[in-house]
């Protein structure tokens, strides 16, 4: 008879092979502590990816404790595969964001793709249909030699993961940065939804229940790619593309329809996906959750390829499969509902009562690890951390004024970074399901409902210049911004999802950096109350030792009663008033024009004013369930010229604005200062609303007119609109034309 | 009018056709399972969009051969009103239902947009609710929809008043410029001979509600419904 674990860990576990799979000699002895020996070959591959940064947020749980995850809309925090928010009427919305920068630079396509793929399985997992893709895209400089090729990659594997699922991709955001030419960050964000009674979750048990595996067999491709995503790049970053998982979103939408088939019966206890760690994480987290064991029966997994041992099932990262505890007697019901739809289904283990997650082949066992330490004795570090010093105000004055506003603002309009981003999105199917009521290039993507008027206003932000600047005040920005994108539409903002993109935490400057920006975006969640329910860090991001600008993507769900009361951007009619609300001082540090103008990216950011932005928010989402608003823009990049042309491109629409005579903020500051909290509405009600704003406190004041085939800021200084969309729809197509 | 449509594993847009075919008749459609080797009595098949296998061989390829598409060909040659958009397109040319085929968009690339067709006659059944030379408003979303098939074709269909619809501007303007997948002859859709059969790549289905994409699309449904009546 073959001795199977004498085969199958025949590989000698020295200190050399410990070190290779990344365990720190700490670690090392925790490890031997929690064993009581030395781990053979199968047990420390799962150790090593158990205890990943990615896995095991190591150098980031500290600081992530402090983020606020209550309240009375969150029905679950983080923690889950995804977070879950109340919606009214016994519905919920479930959501999250998570990364795929290191696999999408090794592999634009696949790496895309399947960053898509795990965070639809997140969300389905739970229960939810998905209703819409979002995704947050940095790439490098668009001078960058590699830049068009992972751009062209991204997008298709966005694309053709996201369209034949029948999910419609409905918005993002896409900058470029020289900090992102070898490390890209593609964040992917997917909002499901589900009955908030019918939730499913991870916590295993019932000794003796049938530990069940579906969806795609189980092949090589992805072994140790929480790895790798745990470490820098080198200039060999190339050679590690077969840790890239590859996609197959036509099994993932069988898989779905499978599980939510399975789910609209009682037949499941819990349900996990194989996402990072595969086997791995899943199973050790539903014994976790459920204080039981899992013994799994290896030999029984769905394999793809002849001969795979214990350690390559376990920490295999193929795509598209699920694992479940039924309840017993159960697995006939459940195998036919796969067989159905033409996928996997195997019983391949058992709960058991010892707290162990047992590996067995052929009834020999080839490894066992107690699972209650191999989780909570993973190292937890309190990083050392610089405060980010902060940078000098820069006053309007001192900023060079330039002879032409419009003039630069076709400039700013056609610059890779504001230009429209058409040429992505026409790429992403927006429209399948029937539900898509502001598609792409608004400032929140809202989603109907089905067979209901109400919707759901998504919206992803970032400015990371801001938060190089000063991490605290951009991780509040970034969070402010969101807000006030999911308010422009008219939405209430419910929660959000965030994902935190940083170089190497083992630099205490980039540790300052994402402390900073932990600190910002819990004082601007607890004041809109607007809690993080689920999340994402993705460390590592640099390339011989030079690192991304720090990146806390926020991704901002909200709930509108009634969509026919939702608010686009674009222009709607001639002769109406142009309404600036919010204060402008001029702000000039770290902004568009500063950069544009005189080519310096530098200065304190903005100060976002939690009170102003609340009260603001609150005024315009009144002035909206009023209906007395036909057009809204939060104000961010580029200040009240770059909203204005926004609206007037969208709206096919000319306008003319002016700056009030009570304003004494130098011209080039008014139009592009990027003050926070405030918005740039159309309205035919101008007089009621300056009434309402004045009993409210609110700063608000008529600052121009719809109409024309113009763009005027000022007297005398004009553009015509379809110079500007020349400019500004101009750009990516015309970048992307030349040849790779 | 009594309705069928058509699932396959891979097929996403089956609930924007069910609200399609329900607005216009009132009455919800049968949902009929690829694997299916009898099709329901009804007036009215239709083939939605979607990935039906995968499309990894050749998108409809092997759509055109599961069990029901074998009773779909028998309906529609005993004259039951078939409609493929999309996927569906594609799998009607591939069973040999319509003629040519739909290869790569010219541009390699998915393009998912709300675009302009004109209807070049209101004299079928599946536009006589709106005018000859109407220019309508509906989305594309498709990757493989640039319509190809040999001179002898498309001079036949041409002669025999068998495309429905043109790719245009806002104007009507049917050119090269206005032709965003490269399809021959700036085809979108086209009929089989007797007229019970059309496919086409855009979704009038995705145009039935004023708030996601305007209703431009609704009078092809109630031209259904009219023309079973």
């Amino acid at each position: 008879m073959t001795d199977y674990n004498a085969k199958f860990n025949a590989i000698e576990v020295t200190d050399e092979l410990i070190a290779e799979h990344g365990i720190t000699k700490e670690e090392h002895g925790i490890m031997l502590d929690i064993m009581g020996r030395t781990p053979n070959y199968t047990e420390l591959g799962i150790f090593s990816v158990m205890w990943s940064e990615h896995c095991s947020y190591k150098s980031s749980r500290f600081w992530l404790k402090q983020l606020p995850t209550e309240g009375e809309q969150v029905i679950q925090g983080p923690g889950e595969n995804a977070g879950v928010v109340d919606i009214g009427d016994g519905q919920a919305a479930v959501f999250k964001i998570e990364s795929h920068n290191h696999p999408s630079f090794i592999e634009p396509y696949q790496g895309a793709a399947t960053g898509v793929g795990g965070i639809m399985r997140d969300v389905f997992t739970m229960g939810a249909r998905p209703i819409a893709n979002m995704n947050a895209l940095r790439f490098g400089s668009p001078e960058h030699p590699k830049t068009r090729h992972l751009l062209s990659g991204v997008v298709s594997g966005i694309g053709g993961y996201g369209n034949c699922m029948g999910v419609p991709t409905v918005g993002g955001e896409t900058n470029f940065h020289k900090a992102y030419d070898t490390n890209i960050l593609v964040n992917a964000m997917t909002v499901g939804l589900a009955d908030s009674d019918k939730i499913f979750y991870s916590k295993a048990s019932g000794i003796g229940n049938p530990v069940v595996y579906v969806g795609s067999k189980t092949g090589r491709d992805g072994i140790h790619g929480a790895t790798m995503a745990s470490a820098e790049f080198d200039d060999d970053s190339d050679a590690k593309r077969p840790t890239v998982q590859v996609g197959d979103p036509f099994t993932e939408k069988l898989l779905l329809e499978a599980c939510l088939e399975l789910m609209s019966t009682d037949a499941i206890v819990s349900i996990q996906d194989m996402g990072a760690a595969g086997l791995t994480s899943s199973s050790v987290e539903m014994a976790d959750k459920g204080e039981v064991g899992i013994e799994l029966h290896l030999d029984q997994v769905p394999m793809r390829e002849e001969g795979m041992t214990p350690y390559e099932l376990m920490l295999s990262e193929s795509q598209e499969r699920m694992l479940m505890v039924l309840k017993p007697g159960r697995e006939d019901e459940a195998r036919a509902i796969f067989e159905k739809w033409e996928l996997d289904f195997a019983v391949v283990g058992k709960v058991t009562d010892t707290r162990e997650l047992t590996m067995m082949w052929e009834g020999q066992q080839v490894g066992s690890i107690p699972v209650p330490p191999l989780v909570d004795a993973s190292p937890m570090y309190e990083r050392p951390w610089e405060e980010t010093p902060q940078q000098d105000i820069i006053a309007a004055s001192d900023v060079k004024a330039v002879d032409s506003l419009t003039e630069l603002l076709k400039t700013i309009m056609g610059s890779p970074n504001m230009a429209s981003r058409r040429w992505i999105w026409e790429q992403y199917d927006h429209l399948v399901m029937g539900n898509t009521i502001q598609a792409p290039g608004c400032d929140a993507a809202v989603v109907r409902l089905p067979e209901t008027k109400k919707g759901i206003a998504i919206s992803v932000d970032c400015t990371p210049r801001y938060c190089l600047a000063d991490p605290k005040q951009g991780g509040k920005q970034a969070v402010a911004e969101s807000w006030r994108n999911l308010t422009a539409s008219g939405a209430k903002p419910l929660a959000i999802t965030n994902n935190m993109n940083f170089g190497n935490p083992e630099r205490p400057r980039i540790m300052g950096q994402f402390v900073g920006a932990v600190k910002g975006m819990s004082e601007a969640a607890i004041k809109f109350n607007y809690p993080v329910v689920s999340g994402n860090v993705s460390l590592y991001n640099e390339t011989n030792g030079i690192g991304i600008l720090p990146t806390p993507v926020i991704g901002g769900v909200g709930v509108i009663d009634d969509v026919s009361k939702a608010v686009s951007i674009d222009l709607k009619a001639e002769g109406e008033d142009l309404i600036l609300i919010g204060e402008t001082k001029g702000w000039l540090g770290n902004s568009v024009y500063l950069d544009t103008v005189e080519g310096r990216e530098e200065g304190a950011p903005p100060p976002v004013y939690l009170d102003q932005e609340l009260a603001n928010g609150d005024f315009l989402r009144g002035l909206i369930d009023d209906g007395l608003v036909t057009a809204s823009h939060d104000l961010s990049d580029g200040g009240l010229a770059c909203a204005a042309a926004d609206m007037a491109i969208s709206g096919k629409m000319g306008a003319k604005l002016v700056q009030p005579a009570s304003s004494d903020v130098p011209a080039h500051a008014y139009f592009f200062g990027e003050d926070q909290a405030r918005y740039l509405i159309s309205t035919k009600n101008a007089a009621v609303i300056i009434e309402k704003a004045q009993e409210s406190g609110i700063p608000a004041e008529i600052i121009g007119k719809t109409g024309g085939s113009d763009l005027k800021l000022g007297e005398g200084d004009a553009i015509s609109l379809a110079e500007l969309r020349e400019a500004f729809e101009g750009w990516m197509p015309e970048y992307m034309a030349v040849e790779l | 009018m009594k309705s069928a449509v058509i699932l396959f594993p891979g097929t996403n847009r089956e609930n924007d056709a069910i609200a399609a075919l329900e607005q216009a008749s009132g009455v919800k459609p049968q949902l009929v399972w690829h694997g299916e080797t009898d099709l329901p009595k009804v007036d009215m098949i239709m083939v939605p969009g979607g990935f039906s296998y995968g499309d990894y061989l050749r998108c409809g390829a092997m759509g055109a051969n599961s069990p029901i598409m074998r009773e779909v060909a028998k309906a529609a040659n005993a004259g039951v009103t078939v409609f493929g958009v999309c996927n569906g397109f594609q799998i009607l040319t591939e069973t040999g239902l319509l003629p040519g085929a739909l290869m790569h968009n010219a541009s390699l690339k998915f393009i998912c947009k709300r675009t302009q067709l004109k209807v070049e006659s209101n004299a079928t059944n599946f536009t006589s609710a709106y005018e000859t030379g109407q220019v309508i408003t509906v989305p594309v979303a498709h990757n493989e929809g640039n319509y190809f098939a040999d001179t002898d074709t498309l001079d036949r269909l041409e002669g025999e008043g068998r495309v429905a619809f043109r790719y245009c501007d806002e104007d009507g303007v049917v050119s090269d410029a206005t032709c965003l997948n490269g399809s021959q002859r700036n085809i979108a859709g086209i009929l089989n001979e007797k007229g019970n059969v059309l496919g086409m790549m855009p979704h009038p289905e995705n145009a039935i509600d004023p708030l996601h994409g305007g209703v431009e699309g609704s009078p092809l449904f109630t031209s259904i419904v009219n023309s079973l009546s």
